[in-house]
């Protein structure tokens, strides 16, 4: 039922901006809207008036799970003992290039 | 955790440089702070409509028609974003405007002056935004992420406006005696309000204390108001204008422009309902928020309907 409108202003919508062809769309901030087609007209009116996407996504902002900040630390755990999954762990011998 | 504990590890987030993102925890103050500049703002974006809306049918030419649409539009889209920033604070986008709608909320004094010239036009965009600008940069740096993000696009926008706003003025000052007679005029009129805009002095400013604190705001309203002045003094001069403080003067040693007072009984006066156009602002807001009614009940009837013929169809 994420199209029903469930308050006068309509429901909370998620935009992303892709500014230009090939990099990532990037969380532009959101709008209320009724439905999906008029979260993208909207959007469009709102985040980009002048020229600064070439595609949008809206995405209903109940839709979107994230992470919390205050188990941000245990969920963020198992990667911080690894360094040894960066370049920068590893010795390489001095003039051994394209390493 | 206990709270004096949360509170500490807040403080040192925020004194550390880091940003406090929505669903952090925060002080129950930080959040009614925030929701209270964050309105107040995205009302000001709103009813600065106003003003400028009054001359939209009489601009001079169709570029300036053009323009000032595209402005009064791009304020449309900033309180948007504003109320946006206010909702991720957990409150409704509705109960913000019937705040405004009630008169129980507070939104930026100088758009209670009327708007009696073409060149008031210019001198909203050059003053009125020029201070807007200073504030908003000053604000992008603050501590609450979805606020911070706001303002970054706000001042990408806002610089036309200040342009177009000191465009207008300098034509009209170098224009036929009357054009110049109008823009001064404007000025006249438009700089005590734009000085008192940037909020009271640090000394006397309720809020300002625990706003810096938390790094709401991270430099007092005197810091902002005195780049404001030192950016727009030297701007009045290429355009052949007169800032009309007869105690103005240029402080060699601190390298600043120095005002006489300002009016705070004015900005008290209009702050508390009594400026020129209080009553008329709320009452053209809540005309277009009961003419505007049946265009959203219709957008949510075809949605619903639309919806229901997708059930059926599956």
């Amino acid at each position: 039922m994420t199209n029903t409108p469930d308050s006068p202003q309509g429901n909370l919508w998620e935009v992303f901006i892709q500014a230009k062809p090939g990099i990532p769309h990037k969380h532009a901030g959101s709008l209320h809207a009724v439905d999906a087609e008029s979260a993208l007209l909207s959007a469009r009116d709102v985040y980009t008036r002048r020229g600064e996407g070439m595609s949008i996504w809206v995405v209903p902002s109940h839709e979107i799970v994230a992470s919390t900040e205050a188990e941000a630390d245990s969920f963020f755990d198992p990667a911080d003992d690894k360094v040894y999954r960066h370049p920068t762990f590893y010795e390489v011998p001095e003039g051994v290039k394209y390493l | 955790m206990e709270t004096a504990e949360r509170e500490k590890k807040f403080q040192e987030k925020i004194d550390s440089g880091q940003k406090i993102e929505a669903k952090e925890w925060m002080p129950d103050n930080y959040r009614k702070q925030l929701i209270r500049m964050i309105s107040q703002h995205a009302h000001s974006e709103i009813v600065g409509m106003l003003p400028e809306g009054n001359w939209i049918t009489r601009a001079p030419s169709l570029r300036r028609k053009a323009v000032l649409l595209a402005k009064i539009q791009d304020e449309a889209g900033h309180g948007l974003y504003l109320y946006s920033a206010a909702e991720t604070l957990g409150i409704d986008r509705q109960t913000l405007i019937n705040q405004l709608l009630e008169g129980k909320a507070k939104y930026s004094s100088i758009f209670n002056y009327p708007t009696l010239s073409w060149a008031d036009i210019g001198a909203i965009g050059w003053l009125v935004d020029g201070a807007a600008i200073v504030n908003q940069t000053m604000l992008s740096r603050g501590s609450y992420g979805p606020y911070c993000r706001a303002m970054v696009r706000i001042c990408k926008e806002e610089s036309f406006h200040n342009r177009q706003g000191y465009e207008i003025m300098y034509q009209l000052a170098n224009g036929t005696p009357a054009q110049k007679e109008m823009a001064q005029d404007a000025l006249n009129r438009w700089w005590g309000p734009s000085m008192q805009m940037l909020g009271p002095s640090d000394a006397a400013s309720a809020n300002s204390e625990e706003t810096m604190k938390w790094q709401i705001k991270v430099e007092s309203n005197d810091t902002v108001r005195q780049r404001f002045i030192d950016r727009t003094v030297p701007q009045a001069t290429a355009a052949g204008l007169t800032i009309p403080d007869a105690d103005l003067k240029f402080n060699d040693a601190t390298g600043h422009w120095e005002i006489g007072e300002i009016e705070w009984e004015e900005f008290y006066r209009v702050v508390k309902g009594k400026g020129p156009c209080n009553r008329q602002r709320l009452e053209a807001r809540r005309k277009a928020e009961d003419e505007g009614a049946w265009v959203r009940e219709a957008a949510a009837a075809y949605a619903a309907k639309q919806a229901q013929r997708q059930v059926k169809a599956a």
